[in-house]
């Protein structure tokens, strides 16, 4: 230990005449190395001696003291839950949209068989009267064979329908969701087809909507638990990770680091792992959707399967979808961020 | 830095250290002394407002700390060096990390430090151990590692806690011949030792605690 040092302020100490060659430890610097020039040199090439083999700073917290691995795991949990809720969510939203526009383009006329009355003369009436609305596109009679065929998931096959009144349908398609105005329609119908009635399905829609509007909010509600849950596990892995790297914050504070130099760092260190555990979630969460819309895509000819995608489309998620379960995993790293750096800050005020 | 009719107890105990009046002069250097269990560490723990005294007032580089804010507090620590009696070097960092800390704590860039921490290495003797961790320096380099964290905030005011404690006598002597050479470039320096022949080699003020009191000896 010989030679001296000098601060870039310009302070030197020197310890040349307190050394014995005996006790040097330490490779002495010459005279010269006291002259600026050549003190500039050593110091550019320790400098770059540096740079190749260190670049930057290690974190100031120890990443294996604390439980980062758990704390990962809970994180790609959560996240790969809540990227399923995500997806859900869509689907279910973009189902509710997909029913709303296909229900909203039909317009049904159904005629009621009363007697003395013919009703193959009433449906051809009901099909001139549809033809005559404004912005029809299409009008289908459904025959007699089609109408019980509808009723065979409720009353089965092989049952002889013709003794029951079972009514004739009149199908109407429009080519925009705007629905035209049935009013002319209604009062011709009521003037010369007493039995007929015009369904335009806005019961079933409202119920429709209702139904996906509480299954969205159900899924907000996860999403919100999760969130919450996730904000939990991380105040308790950021107190755990504080008590202990306590020995660490000590001696922060005795080198003079204000509360929120050690809340940053604890910000950034959590905000790492909330990364890691987000991408990774959100990553499961994507895979799982394509691997559901593959393989959803191969079992589309199965009978079941037919029913399912009538009622819940293809469960193929649009872009979107993805980027929203995507965007999951990054709201809950910044969550973990948030949530560590307000953890942090009450720790240290409450330890004053 | 100031002390006045300073006390500390904890809880409802008896006050452990009674009645401290004293000042630590900018430039200079003095002893604390006394034996193993007379409150040296403890001290030194008020000086840094680790501890809150029980009563008194402590004023620290002009400026009472009583209702400081932990910012002000924080800045004001940045004009303290401190040597720990147990070194108190961060295990998951390297020794040169340890010794930038200080540096890093204030948000300076790497760039504008880093010659400055190898050189101070060089000096120390720890030039080929900068990039080891202080788990596997021997207890002498761990002793100049945590040296070299105090000095390289240049402090006005150096606090060591049994600084030769854990060196050889040799080790000891150079040790102290640092703290001087410091003194000399302005830093007001408190070495708390209770080696007597350490503070023979120096003609230098001394406080010595003894059963809660402080005699200073000029």
């Amino acid at each position: 230990m010989r030679g001296g040092w000098c601060s870039p302020r310009g302070t030197c100490i020197s310890m040349t005449e307190a050394a014995t060659p005996s006790e040097t430890e330490a490779p002495d610097l010459p005279a010269a190395a006291r002259q600026p020039d050549f003190k500039a040199r050593l110091m550019r090439r320790l400098s770059l001696d540096l740079f190749s083999s260190r670049s930057e700073l290690a974190s100031i917290l120890p990443a294996r003291s604390i439980a980062g691995r758990a704390l990962v795991l809970v994180i790609v949990i959560m996240t790969f839950l809540a990227g399923l809720t995500a997806g859900a969510v869509h689907l279910i939203a973009d189902a509710s949209s997909d029913w709303s526009r296909s229900i909203a383009r039909e317009v049904t006329i159904q005629i009621r068989p009363v007697p003395g009355r013919d009703i193959e003369a009433d449906v051809k009436t009901a099909a001139d009267l549809a033809r005559r609305v404004r912005g029809v596109d299409a009008v289908r009679i459904f025959d007699r064979q089609e109408g019980e065929k509808l009723l065979e998931p409720w009353l089965g096959t092989g049952l002889d329908l013709s003794e029951l009144p079972v009514p004739r349908l009149v199908v109407m398609k429009f080519a925009s969701g705007d629905a035209p105005d049935f009013a002319a329609l209604k009062a011709e119908m009521a003037e010369r087809l007493p039995n007929a009635g015009l369904d335009d399905h806005r019961l079933w829609l409202g119920r429709l909507k209702v139904m996906a509007n509480t299954l969205v909010l159900i899924g907000f509600v996860i999403l919100a638990l999760v969130l919450v849950a996730t904000g939990l596990a991380v105040a308790f892995a950021t107190r755990g990770a504080m008590a202990g790297t306590a020995h660490i914050i000590d001696v922060l504070h005795l080198v003079g680091a204000e509360d929120a130099y050690i809340a940053r760092e604890f910000q950034r260190h959590f905000l790492r792992l909330g990364l890691k555990g987000g991408l990774i979630g959100g990553l499961l969460a994507v895979v799982f959707y394509l691997v559901i819309s593959i393989s959803s895509g191969q079992f589309a000819l199965n009978p079941g399967s037919e029913q399912i995608e009538a009622l819940f489309g293809r469960f193929s998620l649009p872009l979107g979808g993805y980027a929203s379960v995507l965007a999951i995993g990054l709201v809950i790293s910044a969550v973990t961020a948030i949530v560590s750096r307000a953890t942090v800050y009450r720790t240290l005020s409450g330890s004053e | 830095m100031r002390f006045d009719n300073v006390g500390l107890r904890y809880g409802i105990g008896p006050e452990i250290l009674r009645d401290l009046d004293f000042s630590i002069h900018s430039h200079s250097f003095q002893f604390l002394t006394g034996p193993s269990g007379s409150g040296k560490t403890t001290l030194l723990k008020l000086i840094l407002q680790t501890l809150k005294p029980t009563r008194g007032r402590v004023t620290l580089f002009g400026q009472s700390i009583a209702g400081i804010s932990k910012a002000e507090m924080a800045h004001l620590r940045r004009r303290v060096g401190i040597v720990f009696q147990d070194f108190r070097l961060l295990d998951h960092l390297t020794t040169y990390e340890n010794v930038a800390l200080p540096l890093v704590v204030q948000g300076r860039e790497e760039v504008s430090y880093r010659s400055e921490v190898i050189e101070l290495l060089r000096w120390v003797g720890l030039g080929d151990r900068m990039h080891v961790p202080p788990v596997i320096l021997s207890g002498g380099e761990k002793q100049r590692a945590a040296i070299a964290r105090a000095l390289i905030v240049q402090p006005a005011l150096l606090l060591a806690d049994e600084p030769p404690g854990n060196v050889d006598p040799s080790l000891a002597r150079r040790l102290l011949r640092l703290f001087i050479e410091l003194n000399r470039t302005g830093t007001a320096v408190v070495l708390a030792t209770h080696d007597l022949q350490l503070m023979d080699l120096v003609d230098a003020r001394r406080l010595v605690l003894a059963e809660g009191h402080l005699h200073i000896y000029d």
